[in-house]
């Protein structure tokens, strides 16, 4: 609203006009709205979805962040959560999923799993969901309580509220795929699939 | 121990190994030839009456000398008791078995786990193929202790496979219809089939 407004004193009197680029004005709306009525569509594979229903429950309730109707079809949603881990054999399946979406799209990794492989560093884990499909938004936590998940959304709302229709940028990247059948360099996916942490320390798949 | 195992031995003498007993089960192992026939007569002996067939598992030892086991966990459902037959088989030979399916149809899915995870063919399995992995999967049976634990092929080589599989091919109705499965119906659904309440017969008789 800063950003958009601007205010005229005059003559130490109360604002009586406002100055605003068109430009300006149409991002607020538009982001606005876009940011108070998001669409999830729970992709939910493990314990994170048991947190993602509390947080959808009465008690945590994200109905009141605007996400009132959850979309079980992934043509009538915005943002697609992952809740839990993802493997290999998902992989196409949430792919599918996030090509179905209309554009604009966005995808909350929900969990250790989803973002990183957690402790799942095995031949069956998809090591991060941003292998497959783009991240807009990450939640640590295994699982993360519902708190950790509503911050991920108002995260998400305060990203989408700083997107801009003129900026020139395309949103996100709309090709499907490259024709190696990847979505990122396959060093790229090497390298943020390498175990770290304390997974380096784990002998037993030499 | 389960008096089962001296009736094993009084009939199939030299193909009944040893038997042990672990957490108050019985283990029996067999030697593999006779698997079949020790199954079959588990199953409907009437004093045995092992009409319930678990779970089908293997066993692969860190030990590399250890054989690699098939195991199978028998419940007599009237008896209220349990058996487990063992059969061992050497990683290093052929690793073919008898199916039980003949016996048990429930061994479908069982066998095919254990043929997807650790790569043992059973004979005269009616549709022997991975449950778990997809298809396709090209890098080997992941249970088995020369399977590298993050599998053998490079992460964005595995992503690639993973998106390049076709996300329905395991999922369609094509599966099985109901056509396939006409013939185990129970008898009041087949009637009830004929008469056409829910839908048509696929196949008229």
């Amino acid at each position: 609203m800063k950003r958009v407004l601007e205010t005229k004193d005059v003559a130490g009197q109360s604002p009586n006009y406002l100055l605003a680029r068109v430009q300006d004005l149409v991002d607020w709306a538009v982001n606005a709205s876009r940011a108070n009525s998001l669409w999830p569509m729970p992709f939910g594979t493990a314990c994170c979805a048991i947190e993602f229903m509390a947080t959808a429950a009465s008690r945590y309730d994200f109905a009141r962040f605007g996400m009132e109707r959850q979309a079980f079809s992934p043509r009538q949603a915005d943002v697609l959560i992952c809740a839990g881990r993802l493997p290999f054999k998902l992989a196409p399946v949430i792919r599918r999923i996030y090509d179905q979406m209309p554009q604009p799209k966005w995808v909350i990794s929900m969990g250790a799993c989803a973002s990183t492989g957690g402790i799942f560093d095995n031949y069956a884990m998809v090591q991060g969901i941003d292998t497959i499909v783009p991240v807009d938004v990450y939640v640590p936590g295994c699982p993360p309580r519902p708190e950790g998940l509503l911050y991920g959304v108002l995260l998400l709302h305060k990203k989408i509220k700083g997107e801009s229709l003129f900026d020139g940028v395309p949103r996100r990247d709309e090709a499907v795929l490259d024709e190696r059948g990847l979505r990122l360099p396959p060093d790229q996916i090497n390298e943020i699939s390498e175990p770290f942490g304390n997974s380096v320390h784990q002998f037993r798949s030499e | 121990m389960n008096p089962s195992v001296d009736a094993l031995r009084a009939t199939f003498g030299n193909a009944i190994g040893r038997a042990a007993e672990a957490s108050g089960d019985t283990i029996v192992y067999v030697a593999r030839a006779s698997l079949s026939a020790v199954m079959a007569w588990l199953r409907d002996t009437p004093g045995q009456a092992y009409d319930y067939l678990v779970d089908v598992t293997a066993v692969e030892y860190r030990d590399r000398e250890r054989p690699l086991e098939v195991v199978y966990f028998l419940r007599s459902l009237a008896r209220r008791v349990d058996l487990r037959i063992k059969i061992e088989l050497d990683p290093r030979g052929e690793l073919t078995l008898d199916s039980v399916v003949p016996l048990w149809r429930g061994a479908d899915w069982l066998e095919r786990e254990v043929y997807d995870m650790f790569g043992i063919s059973f004979r005269g399995h009616p549709d022997l193929r991975r449950i778990l992995m997809w298809e396709t999967y090209a890098e080997g049976h992941p249970l088995r202790k020369d399977f590298p634990l993050r599998g053998r092929f490079s992460r964005a080589e595995q992503v690639r496979q993973a998106l390049a599989a076709h996300p329905e091919a395991h999922y369609s109705m094509e599966e099985l219809s109901i056509a396939d499965a006409y013939d185990e119906l129970p008898a009041d659904m087949k009637e009830r089939l004929r008469r056409g309440e829910r839908g048509t017969l696929p196949h008229s008789e």
